[in-house]
Protein backbone atom coordinates (compact mmCIF):
# COMPACT_ATOMS: atom_id res chain seq x y z
CA UNK A 1 0.00 0.00 0.00
CA UNK A 2 1.13 3.71 -0.75
CA UNK A 3 1.58 6.44 1.96
CA UNK A 4 -1.08 8.21 2.32
CA UNK A 5 -0.16 11.71 1.72
CA UNK A 6 -3.78 13.43 1.95
CA UNK A 7 -3.60 16.33 4.95
CA UNK A 8 -5.19 14.12 8.21
CA UNK A 9 -7.46 15.58 11.42
CA UNK A 10 -4.71 16.73 14.24
CA UNK A 11 -7.87 15.84 17.23
CA UNK A 12 -7.85 18.29 19.54
CA UNK A 13 -9.01 18.06 23.00
CA UNK A 14 -12.20 18.82 22.71
CA UNK A 15 -12.38 16.71 19.32
CA UNK A 16 -10.60 13.70 20.17
CA UNK A 17 -14.09 11.41 21.01
CA UNK A 18 -15.14 11.84 18.06
CA UNK A 19 -12.17 10.27 15.92
CA UNK A 20 -11.76 7.83 18.44
CA UNK A 21 -15.08 6.49 18.25
CA UNK A 22 -14.49 6.79 14.27
CA UNK A 23 -11.16 3.89 14.52
CA UNK A 24 -14.31 2.17 16.32
CA UNK A 25 -16.22 2.35 13.14
CA UNK A 26 -18.84 4.69 15.52
CA UNK A 27 -20.41 7.94 14.47
CA UNK A 28 -20.92 9.94 17.83
CA UNK A 29 -22.26 13.10 17.77
CA UNK A 30 -22.52 15.17 20.86
CA UNK A 31 -26.04 16.27 22.04
CA UNK A 32 -26.82 19.57 24.00
CA UNK A 33 -28.52 18.45 26.94
CA UNK A 34 -30.53 22.07 27.58
CA UNK A 35 -31.78 22.28 23.55
CA UNK A 36 -31.63 18.87 22.70
CA UNK A 37 -30.02 19.84 19.44
CA UNK A 38 -26.97 17.46 18.02
CA UNK A 39 -24.05 18.99 17.52
CA UNK A 40 -21.61 18.66 14.67
CA UNK A 41 -18.45 19.34 14.40
CA UNK A 42 -17.20 19.03 18.39
CA UNK A 43 -17.83 21.90 20.35
CA UNK A 44 -17.20 22.76 24.05
CA UNK A 45 -20.16 24.70 24.34
CA UNK A 46 -24.00 24.20 22.44
CA UNK A 47 -23.06 26.86 19.51
CA UNK A 48 -27.18 26.67 19.41
CA UNK A 49 -27.70 27.77 23.03
CA UNK A 50 -24.91 27.93 24.99
CA UNK A 51 -25.13 25.94 27.22
CA UNK A 52 -22.65 23.63 29.19
CA UNK A 53 -24.05 20.59 28.73
CA UNK A 54 -22.50 19.03 25.76
CA UNK A 55 -22.89 14.75 26.14
CA UNK A 56 -21.69 12.63 23.39
CA UNK A 57 -24.31 10.25 21.88
CA UNK A 58 -24.23 7.10 18.84
CA UNK A 59 -25.58 8.59 16.04
CA UNK A 60 -28.04 6.60 13.29
CA UNK A 61 -24.98 6.92 10.55
CA UNK A 62 -27.80 7.29 8.15
CA UNK A 63 -28.57 11.14 6.34
CA UNK A 64 -29.06 12.40 2.78
CA UNK A 65 -26.61 14.04 0.82
CA UNK A 66 -27.50 17.83 0.86
CA UNK A 67 -25.13 19.01 -2.20
CA UNK A 68 -22.14 17.80 -3.81
CA UNK A 69 -19.96 18.09 -6.40
CA UNK A 70 -18.00 16.10 -8.41
CA UNK A 71 -14.09 17.36 -8.15
CA UNK A 72 -11.93 17.01 -11.27
CA UNK A 73 -9.50 19.53 -10.39
CA UNK A 74 -8.43 19.87 -7.23
CA UNK A 75 -6.90 22.84 -5.37
CA UNK A 76 -4.49 20.98 -3.65
CA UNK A 77 -1.60 18.27 -5.27
CA UNK A 78 -3.06 15.86 -2.62
CA UNK A 79 -5.97 15.44 -4.13
CA UNK A 80 -5.52 14.28 -7.75
CA UNK A 81 -8.13 11.83 -9.07
CA UNK A 82 -11.80 12.85 -9.22
CA UNK A 83 -13.79 12.70 -5.84
CA UNK A 84 -16.62 13.39 -4.30
CA UNK A 85 -17.09 16.06 -1.86
CA UNK A 86 -20.89 16.16 0.15
CA UNK A 87 -22.78 17.67 2.72
CA UNK A 88 -24.47 14.94 3.96
CA UNK A 89 -27.13 15.74 6.73
CA UNK A 90 -27.91 13.48 9.33
CA UNK A 91 -30.50 12.49 10.64
CA UNK A 92 -29.99 13.76 13.44
CA UNK A 93 -29.68 17.18 12.12
CA UNK A 94 -26.43 18.16 11.89
CA UNK A 95 -24.57 18.44 8.34
CA UNK A 96 -21.42 17.19 7.75
CA UNK A 97 -18.13 17.61 5.35
CA UNK A 98 -17.22 14.29 3.67
CA UNK A 99 -17.19 12.39 0.88
CA UNK A 100 -19.27 9.84 -0.91
CA UNK A 101 -18.37 6.77 -1.72
CA UNK A 102 -19.56 5.93 -5.03
CA UNK A 103 -19.50 6.27 -8.95
CA UNK A 104 -19.57 9.97 -9.58
CA UNK A 105 -22.51 9.14 -11.82
CA UNK A 106 -24.43 7.64 -9.43
CA UNK A 107 -24.71 10.28 -6.84
CA UNK A 108 -27.10 12.77 -6.33
CA UNK A 109 -28.97 15.48 -4.22
CA UNK A 110 -30.99 13.91 -1.46
CA UNK A 111 -29.73 10.49 -2.15
CA UNK A 112 -30.57 8.45 0.82
CA UNK A 113 -26.55 7.70 2.20
CA UNK A 114 -25.25 5.03 5.07
CA UNK A 115 -22.21 5.96 7.01
CA UNK A 116 -19.05 4.27 6.04
CA UNK A 117 -15.49 3.96 7.89
CA UNK A 118 -12.65 4.41 5.97
CA UNK A 119 -9.39 3.51 7.84
CA UNK A 120 -7.15 5.79 5.23
CA UNK A 121 -4.78 5.38 7.96
CA UNK A 122 -3.66 2.58 11.08
CA UNK A 123 -4.39 5.31 13.55
CA UNK A 124 -7.05 7.62 11.26
CA UNK A 125 -10.08 6.64 10.45
CA UNK A 126 -12.57 9.26 7.78
CA UNK A 127 -15.67 9.26 8.15
CA UNK A 128 -17.36 8.89 4.79
CA UNK A 129 -20.67 7.83 3.64
CA UNK A 130 -22.26 5.30 0.69
CA UNK A 131 -25.60 4.78 -0.91
CA UNK A 132 -27.61 3.19 1.81
CA UNK B 1 -27.22 56.90 13.99
CA UNK B 2 -25.97 56.10 10.51
CA UNK B 3 -22.88 56.82 8.34
CA UNK B 4 -25.62 57.96 5.22
CA UNK B 5 -23.88 60.79 3.24
CA UNK B 6 -21.01 61.29 5.87
CA UNK B 7 -17.96 60.39 3.71
CA UNK B 8 -17.30 59.93 0.36
CA UNK B 9 -14.85 58.08 -2.24
CA UNK B 10 -13.38 60.39 -3.62
CA UNK B 11 -10.23 58.75 -6.04
CA UNK B 12 -9.38 55.35 -7.03
CA UNK B 13 -6.22 53.72 -8.04
CA UNK B 14 -6.02 50.04 -10.06
CA UNK B 15 -3.42 48.34 -11.72
CA UNK B 16 -3.83 46.20 -14.51
CA UNK B 17 -3.59 43.03 -13.29
CA UNK B 18 -0.69 40.98 -14.35
CA UNK B 19 -1.09 37.13 -15.22
CA UNK B 20 2.96 36.74 -14.09
CA UNK B 21 4.42 38.63 -10.89
CA UNK B 22 7.72 38.86 -12.52
CA UNK B 23 9.86 41.04 -9.54
CA UNK B 24 7.44 42.83 -8.37
CA UNK B 25 6.88 43.00 -4.24
CA UNK B 26 3.42 43.30 -2.89
CA UNK B 27 4.42 46.21 -0.71
CA UNK B 28 5.95 47.63 -4.42
CA UNK B 29 2.27 47.30 -6.00
CA UNK B 30 0.84 48.85 -3.09
CA UNK B 31 3.04 52.19 -3.67
CA UNK B 32 2.22 51.89 -7.22
CA UNK B 33 -1.59 51.92 -6.86
CA UNK B 34 -0.91 54.28 -3.77
CA UNK B 35 0.02 57.12 -5.60
CA UNK B 36 -2.30 56.88 -8.28
CA UNK B 37 -5.15 56.71 -5.92
CA UNK B 38 -3.64 59.74 -4.31
CA UNK B 39 -2.95 61.87 -7.12
CA UNK B 40 -6.49 60.62 -8.63
CA UNK B 41 -7.89 61.90 -5.44
CA UNK B 42 -6.39 65.50 -6.05
CA UNK B 43 -4.39 65.58 -2.84
CA UNK B 44 -1.02 64.92 -1.16
CA UNK B 45 0.29 61.69 0.73
CA UNK B 46 0.37 63.91 3.48
CA UNK B 47 -3.82 64.29 3.55
CA UNK B 48 -3.95 60.52 3.90
CA UNK B 49 -5.20 60.16 7.75
CA UNK B 50 -6.49 56.83 7.86
CA UNK B 51 -5.20 53.40 6.50
CA UNK B 52 -7.15 50.05 6.10
CA UNK B 53 -5.20 47.76 4.33
CA UNK B 54 -5.74 43.62 3.23
CA UNK B 55 -2.82 41.42 4.42
CA UNK B 56 -1.34 39.91 1.30
CA UNK B 57 -0.95 36.07 0.89
CA UNK B 58 2.32 37.02 -1.09
CA UNK B 59 4.11 38.21 2.47
CA UNK B 60 2.13 38.21 4.98
CA UNK B 61 2.66 39.17 8.49
CA UNK B 62 0.84 40.13 12.00
CA UNK B 63 1.07 43.88 13.22
CA UNK B 64 0.73 44.67 9.15
CA UNK B 65 -0.58 47.74 9.04
CA UNK B 66 2.34 49.82 10.99
CA UNK B 67 5.00 47.94 8.66
CA UNK B 68 2.83 48.95 5.06
CA UNK B 69 2.47 51.91 5.98
CA UNK B 70 6.22 52.84 7.17
CA UNK B 71 7.09 51.08 3.60
CA UNK B 72 4.71 54.29 2.49
CA UNK B 73 5.41 57.09 4.76
CA UNK B 74 2.25 57.44 6.06
CA UNK B 75 1.51 59.06 9.53
CA UNK B 76 -2.07 57.94 10.58
CA UNK B 77 -4.39 59.03 13.04
CA UNK B 78 -6.70 55.82 12.13
CA UNK B 79 -5.17 52.17 11.00
CA UNK B 80 -6.28 48.67 10.61
CA UNK B 81 -5.96 45.30 8.50
CA UNK B 82 -9.55 44.29 7.57
CA UNK B 83 -9.98 40.24 7.06
CA UNK B 84 -13.34 39.39 5.66
CA UNK B 85 -11.86 37.68 2.96
CA UNK B 86 -13.28 39.30 -0.55
CA UNK B 87 -15.93 41.27 1.28
CA UNK B 88 -12.80 43.07 2.48
CA UNK B 89 -12.87 45.74 0.41
CA UNK B 90 -15.97 46.58 0.58
CA UNK B 91 -16.48 46.15 4.35
CA UNK B 92 -13.21 49.07 4.29
CA UNK B 93 -15.29 51.56 2.91
CA UNK B 94 -18.11 51.66 5.65
CA UNK B 95 -14.89 51.56 7.92
CA UNK B 96 -13.59 54.17 6.55
CA UNK B 97 -16.67 56.16 6.25
CA UNK B 98 -17.62 54.96 9.88
CA UNK B 99 -14.29 56.01 11.29
CA UNK B 100 -14.33 60.06 9.51
CA UNK B 101 -17.96 60.28 10.90
CA UNK B 102 -16.83 59.87 14.39
CA UNK B 103 -14.05 62.32 13.95
CA UNK B 104 -11.36 59.71 14.10
CA UNK B 105 -9.91 61.01 10.67
CA UNK B 106 -10.50 62.78 7.54
CA UNK B 107 -8.82 60.88 4.46
CA UNK B 108 -8.33 57.14 4.58
CA UNK B 109 -6.73 55.47 2.02
CA UNK B 110 -8.19 51.61 1.49
CA UNK B 111 -5.34 49.63 0.20
CA UNK B 112 -4.97 45.71 -1.09
CA UNK B 113 -2.60 44.28 -3.25
CA UNK B 114 -1.17 40.82 -4.14
CA UNK B 115 0.96 38.38 -6.03
CA UNK B 116 -0.19 35.54 -7.51
CA UNK B 117 2.26 32.34 -6.70
CA UNK B 118 1.33 29.41 -8.55
CA UNK B 119 1.55 26.26 -6.71
CA UNK B 120 -0.78 24.12 -4.02
CA UNK B 121 -3.68 26.10 -2.56
CA UNK B 122 -2.84 27.49 0.48
CA UNK B 123 -3.91 25.18 3.28
CA UNK B 124 -7.11 26.46 5.65
CA UNK B 125 -5.34 28.61 8.29
CA UNK B 126 -8.08 27.98 10.96
CA UNK B 127 -7.92 24.33 13.43
CA UNK B 128 -11.29 23.35 12.81
CA UNK B 129 -11.21 23.96 8.86
CA UNK B 130 -7.75 21.51 9.03
CA UNK B 131 -9.53 19.07 10.76
CA UNK B 132 -13.27 18.50 9.46
CA UNK B 133 -12.59 20.05 5.70
CA UNK B 134 -9.10 19.42 4.75
CA UNK B 135 -9.07 15.77 5.32
CA UNK B 136 -12.29 15.49 2.98
CA UNK B 137 -10.47 17.66 -0.18
CA UNK B 138 -12.58 20.77 0.81
CA UNK B 139 -9.85 22.89 0.11
CA UNK B 140 -9.90 26.48 -1.49
CA UNK B 141 -13.33 28.10 -2.32
CA UNK B 142 -13.99 25.69 -5.42
CA UNK B 143 -15.92 23.24 -3.77
CA UNK B 144 -17.94 24.83 -1.65
CA UNK B 145 -19.27 26.83 -4.81
CA UNK B 146 -20.26 24.00 -6.29
CA UNK B 147 -22.06 22.84 -3.63
CA UNK B 148 -24.20 26.16 -3.52
CA UNK B 149 -24.54 25.60 -7.28
CA UNK B 150 -25.67 21.97 -7.52
CA UNK B 151 -27.84 22.71 -4.41
CA UNK B 152 -29.12 25.48 -5.92
CA UNK B 153 -29.97 23.50 -9.03
CA UNK B 154 -31.91 21.31 -7.60
CA UNK B 155 -34.59 23.68 -5.22
CA UNK B 156 -34.95 26.02 -8.35
CA UNK B 157 -33.93 24.33 -11.40
CA UNK B 158 -31.28 26.73 -12.04
CA UNK B 159 -29.67 25.69 -15.51
CA UNK B 160 -26.28 25.49 -16.23
CA UNK B 161 -26.80 27.61 -19.47
CA UNK B 162 -28.42 30.23 -17.01
CA UNK B 163 -24.92 30.46 -14.90
CA UNK B 164 -22.74 30.83 -17.94
CA UNK B 165 -25.01 33.39 -19.45
CA UNK B 166 -22.86 35.90 -16.49
CA UNK B 167 -19.71 35.18 -17.31
CA UNK B 168 -21.15 35.67 -21.03
CA UNK B 169 -22.76 39.16 -20.53
CA UNK B 170 -19.75 39.83 -18.08
CA UNK B 171 -17.38 39.49 -21.01
CA UNK B 172 -19.42 41.44 -23.49
CA UNK B 173 -18.40 44.68 -20.22
CA UNK B 174 -14.47 43.28 -20.02
CA UNK B 175 -13.62 43.98 -23.95
CA UNK B 176 -14.41 47.62 -23.05
CA UNK B 177 -12.28 47.66 -20.06
CA UNK B 178 -8.58 47.93 -21.15
CA UNK B 179 -7.56 46.74 -17.45
CA UNK B 180 -9.63 44.03 -17.77
CA UNK B 181 -7.42 40.68 -18.07
CA UNK B 182 -9.52 38.83 -20.56
CA UNK B 183 -10.55 41.52 -22.90
CA UNK B 184 -9.43 40.04 -26.47
CA UNK B 185 -12.39 38.09 -27.40
CA UNK B 186 -16.63 37.71 -26.75
CA UNK B 187 -17.31 34.45 -24.97
CA UNK B 188 -20.37 32.46 -26.08
CA UNK B 189 -22.54 30.04 -23.45
CA UNK B 190 -21.16 27.13 -25.18
CA UNK B 191 -18.09 28.21 -25.13
CA UNK B 192 -18.49 27.92 -21.24
CA UNK B 193 -20.14 24.73 -21.34
CA UNK B 194 -17.82 23.09 -23.30
CA UNK B 195 -14.73 24.46 -21.26
CA UNK B 196 -13.47 22.27 -18.96
CA UNK B 197 -15.22 20.72 -15.94
CA UNK B 198 -13.60 21.69 -12.49
CA UNK B 199 -15.78 21.23 -10.06
CA UNK B 200 -18.97 19.61 -11.10
CA UNK B 201 -21.07 22.01 -12.45
CA UNK B 202 -18.61 24.63 -12.51
CA UNK B 203 -16.61 24.99 -15.40
CA UNK B 204 -13.35 27.10 -15.88
CA UNK B 205 -14.77 29.83 -17.54
CA UNK B 206 -17.36 30.34 -13.94
CA UNK B 207 -14.02 30.70 -11.89
CA UNK B 208 -11.91 32.77 -11.30
CA UNK B 209 -8.78 33.36 -12.49
CA UNK B 210 -6.07 34.66 -10.00
CA UNK B 211 -3.62 37.23 -10.84
CA UNK B 212 -1.36 40.06 -9.75
CA UNK B 213 -2.18 42.93 -8.91
CA UNK B 214 -3.63 46.09 -6.84
CA UNK B 215 -6.36 49.07 -5.84
CA UNK B 216 -6.71 51.42 -3.58
CA UNK B 217 -9.65 54.04 -2.91
CA UNK B 218 -9.76 57.17 -1.09
CA UNK B 219 -12.49 57.75 1.50
CA UNK B 220 -12.70 61.53 2.66
CA UNK B 221 -14.86 63.29 4.87
CA UNK B 222 -17.27 66.18 3.08
CA UNK B 223 -14.81 68.77 3.99
CA UNK B 224 -11.47 66.95 1.89
CA UNK B 225 -14.40 66.21 -0.72
CA UNK B 226 -14.91 69.75 -1.24
CA UNK B 227 -11.28 70.02 -2.23
CA UNK B 228 -11.00 66.65 -4.53
CA UNK B 229 -10.59 66.40 -8.15
CA UNK B 230 -13.19 64.16 -9.56
CA UNK B 231 -16.92 64.73 -8.48
CA UNK B 232 -17.34 62.38 -4.82
CA UNK B 233 -19.21 59.24 -4.86
CA UNK B 234 -21.40 59.41 -1.77
CA UNK B 235 -22.01 56.16 0.49
CA UNK B 236 -25.81 56.50 1.26
CA UNK B 237 -25.61 52.71 3.06
CA UNK B 238 -23.81 49.79 4.20
CA UNK B 239 -24.58 46.88 5.82
CA UNK B 240 -22.72 43.67 7.01
CA UNK B 241 -23.75 40.06 8.11
CA UNK B 242 -21.85 36.81 8.72
CA UNK B 243 -23.76 33.44 9.82
CA UNK B 244 -20.77 30.68 8.77
CA UNK B 245 -17.12 29.90 7.45
CA UNK B 246 -17.67 26.71 6.04
CA UNK B 247 -20.50 26.38 4.11
CA UNK B 248 -21.50 22.99 5.33
CA UNK B 249 -22.18 25.06 9.02
CA UNK B 250 -24.58 27.69 7.23
CA UNK B 251 -28.32 27.63 7.73
CA UNK B 252 -28.87 27.32 4.62
CA UNK B 253 -26.96 26.97 0.94
CA UNK B 254 -29.08 28.86 -0.86
CA UNK B 255 -30.24 31.95 1.06
CA UNK B 256 -26.84 33.26 1.99
CA UNK B 257 -26.34 36.08 4.87
CA UNK B 258 -26.44 38.90 1.56
CA UNK B 259 -29.85 39.58 2.53
CA UNK B 260 -29.77 40.97 5.55
CA UNK B 261 -26.06 42.93 4.61
CA UNK B 262 -28.29 44.26 1.71
CA UNK B 263 -31.47 44.97 3.42
CA UNK B 264 -29.37 47.30 5.99
CA UNK B 265 -27.65 48.95 3.10
CA UNK B 266 -30.90 49.98 1.50
CA UNK B 267 -32.30 50.49 5.02
CA UNK B 268 -29.68 53.50 5.61
CA UNK B 269 -29.55 54.32 2.68
CA UNK B 270 -33.40 54.75 1.95
CA UNK B 271 -33.92 52.89 -0.94
CA UNK B 272 -34.96 50.04 -3.15
CA UNK B 273 -32.91 48.11 -5.21
CA UNK B 274 -35.24 48.93 -8.07
CA UNK B 275 -33.56 52.40 -7.53
CA UNK B 276 -30.51 51.42 -8.79
CA UNK B 277 -29.09 52.12 -12.24
CA UNK B 278 -25.23 49.32 -11.35
CA UNK B 279 -25.25 46.36 -9.74
CA UNK B 280 -21.59 45.67 -9.43
CA UNK B 281 -21.55 41.94 -6.95
CA UNK B 282 -18.79 40.20 -6.19
CA UNK B 283 -18.35 37.45 -8.67
CA UNK B 284 -15.72 34.54 -7.64
CA UNK B 285 -18.04 32.38 -9.93
CA UNK B 286 -21.20 32.58 -12.05
CA UNK B 287 -23.43 31.17 -9.34
CA UNK B 288 -22.34 33.68 -7.10
CA UNK B 289 -23.78 36.56 -8.76
CA UNK B 290 -27.35 34.73 -9.15
CA UNK B 291 -27.72 33.97 -5.23
CA UNK B 292 -26.29 37.92 -5.05
CA UNK B 293 -29.14 39.31 -7.31
CA UNK B 294 -31.70 37.06 -5.79
CA UNK B 295 -30.52 37.80 -2.10
CA UNK B 296 -30.14 41.46 -2.43
CA UNK B 297 -33.32 42.02 -3.42
CA UNK B 298 -33.11 42.52 -7.85
CA UNK B 299 -35.16 39.27 -8.37
CA UNK B 300 -37.11 36.61 -6.66
CA UNK B 301 -35.65 33.99 -4.28
CA UNK B 302 -35.01 31.42 -6.86
CA UNK B 303 -35.39 33.45 -9.69
CA UNK B 304 -31.75 34.42 -10.24
CA UNK B 305 -31.50 31.90 -13.33
CA UNK B 306 -34.11 33.24 -15.49
CA UNK B 307 -33.53 36.52 -14.34
CA UNK B 308 -29.71 36.79 -15.76
CA UNK B 309 -31.01 34.92 -18.90
CA UNK B 310 -33.43 37.48 -19.58
CA UNK B 311 -31.95 41.07 -18.58
CA UNK B 312 -28.72 42.17 -20.35
CA UNK B 313 -26.54 42.62 -18.14
CA UNK B 314 -23.86 44.59 -20.11
CA UNK B 315 -22.88 48.12 -19.75
CA UNK B 316 -26.02 49.00 -22.17
CA UNK B 317 -28.15 46.53 -21.21
CA UNK B 318 -31.48 46.67 -19.18
CA UNK B 319 -29.77 45.21 -16.13
CA UNK B 320 -25.75 46.51 -15.92
CA UNK B 321 -24.14 44.85 -13.60
CA UNK B 322 -20.05 44.44 -13.62
CA UNK B 323 -19.26 46.65 -16.34
CA UNK B 324 -15.41 46.29 -15.71
CA UNK B 325 -16.12 42.39 -16.40
CA UNK B 326 -16.28 41.18 -13.04
CA UNK B 327 -13.53 39.38 -11.48
CA UNK B 328 -14.39 36.15 -13.98
CA UNK B 329 -13.60 38.53 -16.56
CA UNK B 330 -10.99 41.51 -14.72
CA UNK B 331 -9.32 38.61 -13.13
CA UNK B 332 -8.50 38.09 -9.17
CA UNK B 333 -5.38 39.80 -7.44
CA UNK B 334 -5.70 38.23 -4.54
CA UNK B 335 -8.32 41.01 -2.14
CA UNK B 336 -8.07 43.24 -5.23
CA UNK B 337 -10.39 41.19 -7.40
CA UNK B 338 -13.06 42.50 -4.47
CA UNK B 339 -12.18 45.93 -4.79
CA UNK B 340 -12.63 45.59 -8.66
CA UNK B 341 -16.40 46.44 -7.97
CA UNK B 342 -16.01 49.47 -5.86
CA UNK B 343 -13.47 51.01 -8.35
CA UNK B 344 -15.75 50.04 -11.07
CA UNK B 345 -19.13 51.91 -8.97
CA UNK B 346 -16.61 54.40 -7.82
CA UNK B 347 -15.82 55.06 -11.84
CA UNK B 348 -18.88 54.61 -13.30
CA UNK B 349 -20.86 56.89 -10.96
CA UNK B 350 -18.39 59.66 -11.41
CA UNK B 351 -19.10 59.31 -15.10
CA UNK B 352 -15.12 57.94 -16.31
CA UNK B 353 -16.63 54.76 -17.29
CA UNK B 354 -14.96 55.77 -21.14
CA UNK B 355 -16.40 53.82 -23.73
CA UNK B 356 -18.44 51.15 -21.29
CA UNK B 357 -20.06 54.46 -19.39
CA UNK B 358 -23.67 53.77 -17.85
CA UNK B 359 -25.73 56.10 -19.31
CA UNK B 360 -27.62 58.20 -16.22
CA UNK B 361 -26.21 56.14 -13.69
CA UNK B 362 -26.19 57.96 -10.67
CA UNK B 363 -26.95 55.23 -7.57
CA UNK B 364 -25.45 52.10 -7.68
CA UNK B 365 -25.11 48.76 -5.24
CA UNK B 366 -21.82 46.99 -4.22
CA UNK B 367 -21.70 43.52 -2.84
CA UNK B 368 -18.65 42.10 -1.23
CA UNK B 369 -18.27 38.50 -0.44
CA UNK B 370 -15.60 36.52 1.24
CA UNK B 371 -15.23 32.76 2.40
CA UNK B 372 -17.72 30.81 0.42
CA UNK B 373 -20.94 33.04 0.86
CA UNK B 374 -19.75 33.71 4.10
CA UNK B 375 -18.73 37.38 5.12
CA UNK B 376 -21.34 39.92 3.18
CA UNK B 377 -20.95 43.75 2.63
CA UNK B 378 -23.67 45.85 0.96
CA UNK B 379 -22.93 49.48 -0.20
CA UNK B 380 -25.31 51.80 -1.64
CA UNK B 381 -23.19 54.46 -3.41
CA UNK B 382 -24.43 57.81 -4.92
CA UNK B 383 -22.99 60.48 -7.08
CA UNK B 384 -24.91 63.75 -5.97
CA UNK B 385 -25.75 66.39 -9.14
ZN1 LIG C 1 -28.04 23.85 23.32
Amino acid sequence: MSEYTKPLPKPSPTSRPFWDAAKRHQLMLQRCGACGQFIYYPRDRCPNCFADELKWQRASGLGKVYSYTVVHRASSRHFMEPYILAIVELDEGPKMTTNIVADPRAVHVDMPVAVYFDDVTPDRTLVKFKAA
Amino acid sequence: MSIKAKAAAIGIGELKPLKEPGDNTALGLMAKVTAEAIADAGLEKKDIDGFLVGVPFADPGFIYPASAAEVLGLHLKMLNQVDIGGASPAGMIWRAAAAIDAGMCNAVLCLVADLNRRGDQRPPTVSVMREFEAPYGNIGANCGYAMIAHRHMFEYSTKPEQMAKVAVDQRTNALKNPLATFNDKPLTISDVLNSRMIVDPLHIFEIVSPVSGGAAVIVASPEVAKRAKHPPVWLLGAGEYCNHSSITYAPSLTESPIKIAADSAFKMAGLKPKDMQLVCPYDCYTITVIVTLEDAGFCKKGQGGPFVAEHDLTYKGDFPCNTHGGQLSFGQPGLAGGMSHVTEMIRQLMGRGGERQVKNASLGYVNGNGGIMSEQVGLVMERRS
